[in-house]
Order: C-alpha cells, then sequence, then structure tokens
C-alpha cells in the first residue's frame, strides 16, 4: 500500500511542474496577431485610447470645468476665442478649456461603450445560450424575440428606448445602446451553439455520461464564444458611435458640466458650426479614430480566431 | 445470458416530407462477455446508426427505434434518460472515428479525462488527474503527465486516438463500441491502434463491438462477424469460417475485392458491381439482388430469410458453395 502511494504521489509532483505544457486556442490567436499589421494598428489606437481614457484626470492641463475665458466668449454676436497659449485648441461656449475637455472626454465614451457593450453581450449570451442548449420551442419563442428587436433600426430603437426615460442620464444611454446589441450577440451565440450540439465531441461527451450542464458549460459554450467575444470588439465601435449619436441628439446626459464627446459634438454642431467648425471636428475625429481602433482590432481578432487561417 | 443481446433492433430515420427510410432493419446479435463481435458493410449499410442506437445517441427527433438492447438483462431502449446517462461511460463506452473532432478542442486533454472519472468514479481533481496520467501511460502515451495539460491540436493523429480509447476505457466499461476507430488514421498506426485495442480487451474483458468497413482490421481482431447489407445481418459466421469460406455473394465480393499477398501480381481485382442504392427495398426480394452474381430468379421476388449456416447465420437463396468460394478466390 505505502509503495503504492509513493507511486502515485511522484505523478502528482510532476503534474505541478508540468501545468504550463499546453498552449490554447486563445494563446495561438494571439501569437497570430502580433505578427498581423492590422491587429498591431488596432491594438496601439486601442490601447492609447484606454491610457487616455485611464490617466486623463493627470494628463488634462487645466481643469474641464472651470470657465476661463468666459467673459471673452459672445455667442450672440458670433465670438468664441480661438487658439492662444494655454488654451492649445481653444475654449468652448463656455469658455473652458476645449483640449481638456476632449481628454476628459475618452473616460465618458469608454465607460459609455464597454459598459454597453459588456450588458449586451452578457443579456445575448444568455438568451442565445438557452435557445441554443434547449432547442426546440424554448428556441423558437426566444428567437422570434429577437427578431422583433432586430427589425428596428438600430439607430431609430435605441433612440426610443432611450426616450421612454423620463429623465435621461448615461444609464439611458448604457442601456439603450446595450439592447440594441444583443439580439446581435444571441443570435450568433445560439447559431454557434447549435452547430455545436451536432458536433463530434460533444457526441463523444455524450457517449460517456458527461451531465447535461457540463456538456452546455464546457464543451458547447467555450467552443461557440469566438464570434461572439468577435462581435463584441467590433459592437464596442458601434455602441461609441451610438452613444454619441444618442447624446448628440440631445437624449444623453443634460449635465452640461458632463464632458462627452458625442454632447460635445451636438452642441458645436448645433451652436457654433458657422463660428469655429473646428470644434465640431475635434470630438468627431476622436470618435472616429477610437471606433477605427476597436474595428480593426475586432477584424484581426476575428481573422486570427478563424480555424481556416491556423497554421 | 449475453452481456449485450441486441433483439429485432429496427432504426426509421422519420424526416417531414420524406418517406421513411429504414437504416436498420432488425439486426439481433450477442455480445459475450470479453469476445468481439464485428459488424462489417460499406458506408451507409447501417453499421454506424446500429451503434449509435445501441447508445442512444440518435436524436428522438426524426428517429424511431424499436426492438430491445438487454445490457445485463435491461432494455437499455425502455430506461430513462437519466439512466442511460448514468451507464454511458461506466457501463458501455465508444471510440469514434475521427480523433480530432471528438476531442474538445478547447479544454486540455486531461480535463476531458479526469471529468468522466469525476463523473462516474466519484474521484477528486487531483486524484482524477494521477488516473488519467496511468491510463495515458496504458495506452501507450509517452510522458503522459506533460500531455495532461497539452490540447488536442497538440497531439498526432495516433496520440488523439490513444487518448479517445483512454478516456472510452476511463471507467472500465464491460462494452466497448469503436466506430471505425481507424479510418482516418495511416497504416502504421493503424496497427499499433488494433494492437492496443486487441490487448486492452484482452487485459480487462472488455467486450468489443468492432464497427468497420475494413476486412483486415475483422481478421485482425474480430471473434465473429456480422456482415450487413441494407440495414439487415446477411451473413454471420466465426471470424476463420468467414475468411476461408465466405457464404453470401456479398461477403464473397468484399474479400474478392481486397488484393492478396498470395496472387499473382498480374490477378485483377473482382469488385462488386453497382453501389449502395439509396432505400434498398427488403420487401419482395433481396436488396444484393441487383448487384448479386449469383441472383437467381427466386431473389427478386421473395426476401431471403436469415437461416442457420454451418457456425453462424446466412440470408441468402443461392450462397456461393464452398468449392465454388476458393476457385473464385483465385479467379
Amino acid at each position: 500500500m505505502n509503495t503504492l502511494l509513493a507511486k502515485k504521489k511522484e505523478p502528482i509532483d510532476k503534474l505541478a511542474a508540468a501545468s504550463v505544457g499546453g498552449r490554447s486556442l486563445g494563446a495561438e490567436a494571439l501569437r497570430r496577431m502580433l505578427r498581423s499589421p492590422v491587429a498591431i494598428t488596432g491594438g496601439v489606437i486601442t490601447l492609447l485610447f484606454l491610457l487616455l481614457a485611464i490617466f486623463a484626470p493627470l494628463l488634462a492641463p487645466k481643469d474641464p470645468q472651470i470657465r476661463y475665458l468666459q467673459d471673452q466668449v459672445e455667442l450672440g454676436k458670433g465670438i468664441i476665442p480661438g487658439p492662444s497659449p494655454g488654451f492649445p485648441l481653444g475654449v468652448d461656449d463656455f469658455g473652458r478649456d476645449f483640449l481638456s475637455r476632449l481628454i476628459v472626454g475618452a473616460q465618458q465614451t469608454l465607460l459609455v461603450g464597454v459598459l454597453a457593450t459588456v450588458i449586451g453581450v452578457l443579456i445575448g449570451v444568455i438568451i442565445g445560450g438557452i435557445a441554443g442548449a434547449f432547442g426546440g420551442w424554448v428556441d423558437t419563442v426566444l428567437m422570434r424575440l429577437v427578431d422583433v428587436l432586430l427589425s428596428f433600426p438600430s439607430l431609430l430603437l435605441a433612440i426610443s428606448i432611450a426616450a421612454l426615460f423620463a429623465k435621461p442620464s448615461q444609464w439611458t444611454v448604457i442601456l439603450a445602446v446595450s439592447i440594441i446589441g444583443v439580439p446581435i450577440f444571441a443570435r450568433l451565440l445560439r447559431g454557434s451553439m447549435l452547430a455545436q450540439r451536432e458536433a463530434d465531441h460533444v457526441l463523444a461527451a455524450t457517449s460517456l455520461g458527461v451531465k447535461r450542464g457540463t456538456i452546455v458549460f464546457r464543451h458547447m459554450l467555450p467552443n461557440s464564444l469566438g464570434p461572439v467575444i468577435v462581435q463584441a470588439t467590433l459592437t464596442l465601435a458601434t455602441a461609441i458611435l451610438e452613444a454619441a449619436a444618442l447624446s448628440f441628439l440631445g437624449l444623453g446626459d443634460p449635465d452640461p458640466t458632463r464632458a462627452e464627446w458625442g454632447l460635445m459634438l451636438g452642441n458645436a454642431s448645433r451652436q457654433f458650426l458657422d463660428i469655429r467648425p473646428e470644434l465640431a471636428y475635434y470630438p468627431a475625429i476622436a470618435i472616429i479614430v477610437v471606433a477605427l481602433g476597436f474595428t480593426l482590432l475586432g477584424e484581426s481578432l476575428r481573422e486570427a480566431l478563424d480555424p481556416k487561417n491556423r497554421r | 445470458m449475453a452481456l449485450l443481446e441486441v433483439r429485432d433492433l429496427t432504426v426509421v430515420f422519420q424526416r417531414r416530407g420524406e418517406k421513411p427510410f429504414t437504416a436498420v432493419d432488425g439486426v439481433s446479435f450477442d455480445v459475450e462477455p470479453g469476445q468481439t463481435v464485428g459488424l462489417v458493410g460499406e458506408s451507409g449499410c447501417g453499421k454506424s446508426v446500429t451503434s449509435l442506437a445501441i447508445m442512444r445517441l440518435l436524436a428522438k427527433r426524426g428517429n424511431k427505434v424499436s426492438g430491445s438492447v438487454s445490457f445485463e438483462g435491461t432494455d437499455l431502449l425502455k430506461i430513462s434518460d437519466r439512466d442511460m446517462r448514468d451507464r454511458r461511460g461506466r457501463d458501455l463506452g465508444m471510440v469514434f472515428q475521427d480523433p480530432l473532432s471528438s476531442l474538445n478542442p478547447v479544454i486540455p486533454i486531461g480535463l476531458q479525462i479526469t471529468e468522466v472519472l469525476e463523473r462516474h468514479r466519484g474521484m477528486s481533481r487531483s486524484k482524477a488527474k494521477v488516473e488519467a496520467a496511468d491510463l495515458l501511460d496504458k495506452v501507450g502515451i509517452p510522458d503522459p503527465t506533460r500531455r495532461l495539460s497539452e490540447y488536442p491540436h497538440q497531439l498526432s493523429g495516433g496520440m488523439r486516438q490513444r487518448a479517445l480509447i483512454a478516456i472510452a476505457l476511463a471507467c472500465r466499461p464491460r462494452l466497448l463500441i469503436a466506430d471505425e476507430p481507424t479510418t482516418a488514421l495511416d497504416v502504421t498506426i493503424q496497427a499499433q491502434i488494433l494492437a492496443l485495442l486487441r490487448e486492452l480487451v484482452q487485459d480487462t474483458g472488455t467486450a468489443l463491438i468492432m464497427i468497420t468497413h475494413d476486412l483486415g482490421v475483422v481478421a485482425g481482431l474480430c471473434d465473429v462477424v456480422n456482415v450487413l447489407y441494407g440495414g439487415k445481418i446477411v451473413e454471420r459466421a466465426e471470424r476463420h469460417a468467414l475468411f476461408a469460406e465466405p457464404r453470401h455473394p456479398y461477403t464473397h465480393g468484399l474479400l474478392a475485392s481486397i488484393p492478396r499477398l498470395d496472387e499473382g501480381r498480374g490477378e485483377k481485382l473482382v469488385p462488386i458491381r453497382g453501389s449502395v442504392a439509396d432505400n434498398i427495398p427488403w420487401d419482395g426480394g433481396c436488396a444484393f439482388a441487383p448487384r448479386c452474381p449469383n441472383a437467381l430468379e427466386v431473389c427478386e421476388e421473395r426476401s431471403p430469410q436469415l437461416v442457420p449456416d454451418r457456425t453462424g447465420l446466412l440470408r441468402c437463396h443461392n450462397p456461393v458453395q464452398p468449392a465454388v468460394a476458393t476457385a473464385g478466390g483465385t479467379r
């Protein structure tokens, strides 16, 4: 007995040492992405944006809330002071430093984009996962509901959801934007889950008596999430655009002190596009560049995870 | 009582708007403990469907399974889904054709073994890992502890099939069904896998149902061979009898279409004419008659019955005569 134990103990020690042996599909995809210029471009933009958002309060040269040059602004007469020492991009209609507001605005944009996408993915994965795991009438009912959501033009849907709330805030924006992402994620996951039901390895697991819950969560779900992850990266870009659009339309947070790119773009284009058009360009460019970064990242992720490109 | 008694197993595919298709048509056979039984036939003869029906792995929707599959006296077709799940992997194991697609690509090999051990043998994770390494070692995978943390795509084809066999045998099932386990492998690996299966079957006393279209596999492994055509057993015989004197013209044709080392180099192979037609009708004639060199008028009129013949069974109106068979082999 003792010798048997001793014999069995050795492999355990070896096991502990050997935990680095495997290279998962995710690691494999990452390795491929590091060799793709598109991925690197997207990654660098995204990384810079993340750093900008995280360190915004440190990076902003001035306080974004203080109305430094308020007395020089005369909107009625069409006067907004241009760039001057200390204010490289000029000031807005309240005399606040535009550059600082743009930098701090990255935080808001990131928060809204990420939260809206995460909530959309979560709800979508739950709906699509249930539909794909159970199939049958559960699938039919859930997918018809999803089809209803999908039949609205996305921005229109976001506007109507945002308009449902009496008091618009950033949370109504996040909710509205996340809901328009739900049907896409649900459909995607449901599709790949249904494909997984027929997969050989799921049949093999079934033939081993593996429990249904384990089959769904260990064998079907992880193999179905690839497309959802890719779509999430792409959706992050559109979520930022849609959140900006809602703010632009006045359905976002009405708090004028909050720096948000969509709101800045909306104000600039509505109130002083003729005086200082560049004040509309800056947030627009910021939105486009960030959206582009996420899109490039998502595209290259999709490519890296594509089994056709493996090795 | 045999370990597994399959009686009158029938599987009908029923698709909406299509004529029902009888994939398996009243198949009966026994498997004794420790015995290796072969199911042989061309693609589409119903051999894989038979195995899936025994394991109850066919979708309930669109497939009608009847007959009985009695495993140690329990009819597997009658027990609850939950009971069946408990038995799969524990009492009956299965090895599939394509080792790569039969393994989950996103989790390491080790986890795919330990999950079965945890499920059926109630082992703790760490104990299961030791056992898993042991199993991999037993199926001849070198450096098993390292392999546990590797993913299926990092193993070679032969190693993947070994891993699958290790997984299927993890809980020491009394019956293992191997569905074309060597088809996706190259010849040298095939030989290794077959040797491994033979060894494991002998060591553990596991009964084996070997499903294959490869008569070489049959010759090397099976005690009793069932030849299927169009969803029915057309001939059953002990291995030696089958190879020495095939009685059914179909079996005879299968053997004649294999190149032999003891034949002259110039000899031509004799193929079986035609191919398996869709939905071969067994009612009102022999399904093999259109392709059969021995076909008589009666073959087109009356479906032959499965009758005792020598060591086994035969379903033919005009079987190959022993003397003719020898002549036919060298024709």
